[in-house]
């Protein structure tokens, strides 16, 4: 009954959607954010300078939530025409969290809509702000759902599996399962600082790129500020991820660590690579270092991958996927407070190129550190897709056609991250930050306001 | 009431909400492509600005919540219709993203892109077109049950004459929810040549529109004899929806009480909606499944009705904000204000 293809191309469209999705989904919840506080700043200090790019990130916002939109839809269509099997015994125990996700995104979508177009329209201009508030709660709330959702498949909870059947539902029960809390914190987290770090890699290009304006000093500083506090925050919610997955899920992080044995005192490894016999090459070991990471303590019992059935143990490439994102997470760490102390201590080298082009990196690396974040989540929990109750082969279609949805698919991925790039620049080139504050002073001059 | 009910009248609303509001958008987005063929393009970009920007979003959830509550209160659904539907639903999400797009891209991108708004145009007929199938697969006589999973009869499905009738009545719909709307919509907008051409549209597409419905119902006299017994049950709701279609052709005819005749348009196709709903009860898919067997568990099913309030207490002040502020804001759509967009 189960067809081989079907759920290889399953399987692909799914981390297609998802991957592609993702992207704009964490601007979408990360950007309001870095809109609001910019607006605050701007109209504390009564400096038109943080409101002018409060309202220029709006606009191209407009466009990543717009293909935001448009992704989401197409993942939350397929997970029913991929995984129907999936979703009829979990939308038994989870769908409450999905449900809510749709309010969520309701209460964004509308205030978004109001926010966009009432700039200037009242006399007050705090209470343009506040309809913000809305938008950033939305957005983020959005995030938490689905990330619960995510988090039950980690470790689900709140049901009773007796003859196939489900019994004992308690809904809040699956909601709040062990993965769920540095879950959600990790990828709010992470949403942040990469919405930060986007702003701030714009900022520095510009200033790169010739323009010497102070609007973009202005706006890097800020942002370089929100990138170290969102990057300290990532990297210590990750550290407790670590600690939970040791837990709860410890084959997830014995295979990111290529941890074999079950040992005491475990030390860590860093890098390296994996020939065809599992041999480890070149690889730095640091003592007691995964005792530390799993329980903090450096005596402690670290399970190893020996504990489990040959098929039940994750991909060993995810190994690959843990150590670039926390890479990225200490390197970006170490680049905004260098940034950050290097302005209020007067350092010369953060203004030159070979730093601002680490910075303009910093957008870029951030997005990678979270795609390879889920990858690493969501391969490290195969062969399950419903961890301990059900396969991932299981739970998908029977479907033929799914390889060629995959190509449509594609296509149309291609065209909307082609598209969604050719617009934002063209955009901003159109109408250049000189440009808009001369424009703007006239208006205010002219008193047409 | 049991709790099974109380679920799908829910979601049946919020089809109901999704029907009208998409038909509006798509229906100008057709027209404005044609009226582009016709080198009248000025006269309706305006309202599309105007109106349809500010809330495509709000249109997208209404879908998404149609979809994901469907799920959550018959998770049967997602094993019946998520095995079939594959292709069909695939396309329509890939429909659905040229329209999404083309906000974003073109408002604030370049402006108007023939090729683009032409397929924006078209998947405004395209998508009601992909979605209405499910209706029709939700009749039977197109899945079978092999192996216990179900299986759908591409061929049948695409040779009934059915479908091809559902598919022109949802066109239909579409074209004159959309003038009837944009027809009001201008005349606030006191855009008086906008409001002649769709007065023209509304009055020209009412006509196919109450052929293809009663070509429907005689059909399914063939198609599924129970379902037609049923809906001959309840004539008295659909007697109801075609005398208030008169009268808002007779409104718009006479150019009297506009504001009404959308009124009465919204009741109109409520009627007609609920009529084919209640007649369709108890199934979801027939003769396969229905809101019983699909039903999710008690526990869940409570906890999603009290989100669902929860959640309502917060959306319909949050709605009527919206509304007021630019369907109802009699300077923001005569645009004699100043353009405050970001
Ligand atoms: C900007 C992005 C970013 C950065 C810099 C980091 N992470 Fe991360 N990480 C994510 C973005 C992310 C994520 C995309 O948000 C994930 C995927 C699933 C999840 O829960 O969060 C994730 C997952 C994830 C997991 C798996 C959780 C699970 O499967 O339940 C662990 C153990 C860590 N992270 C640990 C860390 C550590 C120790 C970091 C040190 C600096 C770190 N992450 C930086
Ligand atoms: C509730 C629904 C979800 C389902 C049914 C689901 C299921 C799956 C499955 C089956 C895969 C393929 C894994 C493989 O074999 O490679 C996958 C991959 C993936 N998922 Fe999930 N997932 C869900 C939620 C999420 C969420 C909330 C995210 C966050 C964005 C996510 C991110 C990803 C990513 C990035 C991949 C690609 C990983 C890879 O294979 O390289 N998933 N998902
Ligand atoms: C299985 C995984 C996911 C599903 C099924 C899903 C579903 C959706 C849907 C249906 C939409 C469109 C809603 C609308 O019409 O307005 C959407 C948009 C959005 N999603 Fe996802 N999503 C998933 C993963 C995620 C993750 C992991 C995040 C955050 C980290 C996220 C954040 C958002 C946000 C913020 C939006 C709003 C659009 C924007 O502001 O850019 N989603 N998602």
């Amino acid at each position: 009954m189960m067809n081989e293809s079907a759920v290889f191309w399953s399987r692909m469209l799914t981390e297609l959607t998802l991957s592609f999705h993702i992207i704009y989904a964490t601007i979408g919840v990360g950007v309001p954010l870095m809109i609001m506080i910019a607006q605050w700043v701007g109209m504390k200090n009564n400096d038109e300078h943080y409101i002018l790019l409060a309202r220029r990130i709006t606009r191209g916002f407009v466009i990543t939530v717009a293909v935001g939109v448009v992704t989401g839809t197409a993942i939350g269509l397929q997970l029913s025409l991929l995984w129907p099997n999936f979703m009829r015994l979990a939308g038994q125990v989870i769908a409450l969290p999905l449900f809510m996700e749709t309010f969520a995104f309701f209460f964004e979508a509308i205030f978004l809509g109001i926010y966009l177009y009432t700039w200037d329209r009242f006399d007050n201009q705090t209470k343009h702000m506040l309809l913000l508030i809305p938008v950033a709660i939305g957005a983020s709330m959005s995030a938490v759902f689905i990330t619960v959702v995510n988090s039950f498949m980690n470790t689900p909870q709140g049901f009773e599996l007796v003859n196939g059947e489900l019994v004992n539902i308690q809904p809040l029960v699956a909601m709040f399962n062990p993965s769920m809390p540095t879950k959600v914190a990790h990828v709010l987290a992470s949403a942040y600082m990469t919405s930060a770090f986007l702003l701030a890699s714009i900022a520095a290009f510009r200033l790169l790129k010739g323009s010497n304006h102070i609007y973009y000093k202005k706006s890097l500083f800020l942002m370089m500020k929100l990138g170290l506090i969102f990057s300290i925050a990532t990297a210590v919610i990750g550290d407790f991820s670590g600690k939970f997955l040791a837990e709860y899920q410890p084959e997830k992080l014995a295979a990111a660590e290529w941890h074999f044995e079950t040992e005491e005192a475990a030390s860590l490894i860093l890098l390296g690579f994996m020939d065809q016999e599992e041999n480890i090459k070149l690889a730095i070991r640091i003592p007691y270092a995964l005792s530390i990471l799993a329980h903090g303590n450096p005596m402690a019992e670290v399970i190893g991958l020996n504990e489990f059935p040959e098929d039940e143990i994750p991909p060993l490439y995810i190994h690959y996927l843990f150590n670039i994102m926390v890479f990225i997470g200490m390197f970006m760490t170490l680049v905004s407070i260098l940034y950050v102390a290097g302005v209020w201590r007067g350092w010369q080298f953060i203004k030159k190129v070979w730093f601002r082009w680490l910075t303009v990196l910093g957008g870029p690396l951030s997005i990678i550190a979270i795609e390879t974040g889920w990858w690493l989540a969501e391969v490290g929990r195969q062969p399950w897709i419903l961890r301990g109750y059900m396969r991932t082969a299981q739970g998908a279609t029977t479907s033929e056609h799914v390889d060629m949805m995959f190509i449509l698919f594609c296509i149309l991925y291609i065209v909307l991250g082609i598209g969604s790039i050719v617009v934002l620049s063209r955009m901003y080139r159109a109408n250049p930050i000189e440009q808009e504050i001369q424009d703007r002073m006239a208006e205010v001059e002219g008193g047409v306001r | 009431m049991n709790l099974e009910v109380l679920g799908i009248i829910v979601l049946w609303i919020f089809l109901f909400g999704y029907v009208i509001v998409a038909s509006i958008d798509f229906g100008a987005g057709f027209f404005n492509a044609y009226s582009l063929l016709t080198n009248k393009s000025h006269i309706l970009s305006n309202i599309i600005q105007r109106y349809l920007s500010p809330v495509w979003e709000v249109t997208n959830v209404f879908l998404v919540f149609f979809f994901v509550g469907i799920v959550g209160f018959f998770p049967q659904t997602a094993f019946y219709y998520g095995t079939v539907l594959l292709v069909p639903v695939s396309i329509a999400i890939i429909l659905l993203a040229v329209r999404g797009s083309y906000y974003a891209f073109e408002s604030y991108g370049s402006r108007g892109h023939k090729g683009y708004a032409f397929a924006y145009g078209v998947s405004g007929l395209l998508i009601p077109s992909s979605l209405s199938v499910v209706l029709t697969i939700s009749e039977g006589g197109f899945v079978d049950i092999i192996d216990d999973l179900p299986q759908l009869d591409f061929w049948a499905l695409f040779t009934s004459p059915l479908t091809w009738s559902i598919v022109l009545l949802s066109i239909a719909s579409v074209l004159y929810i959309s003038a009837v709307f944009l027809t009001w919509y201008a005349w606030k907008a006191q855009d008086w040549e906008a409001h002649e051409l769709m007065r023209k549209y509304a009055l020209i597409w009412a006509g196919p529109l109450i052929f293809m419905a009663v070509a429907i119902i005689i059909q399914m006299q063939q198609h599924n004899p129970d379902r037609f017994r049923n809906m001959i049950s309840i004539w008295p709701m659909f007697g109801i929806s075609a005398t208030l279609f008169l009268m808002t052709v007779w409104l718009i005819w006479k150019k009297r009480g506009l504001g009404l005749s959308v009124g009465l348009l919204i009741l109109q196709f409520l009627f007609a909606f609920f009529a084919y709903g209640i007649s369709h009860y108890p199934y979801l898919l027939y003769p396969h499944l229905t809101i019983y067997e699909g039903f999710t568990n008690q526990e869940m099913a409570i906890s999603l009705v009290i989100a669902f309030i929860a959640g309502l207490c917060l959306l319909i002040p949050s709605l009527y904000l919206l509304f007021r502020l630019f369907l109802f804001n009699k300077e923001y759509v005569t645009g004699n204000q100043k353009d405050f967009h970001a």
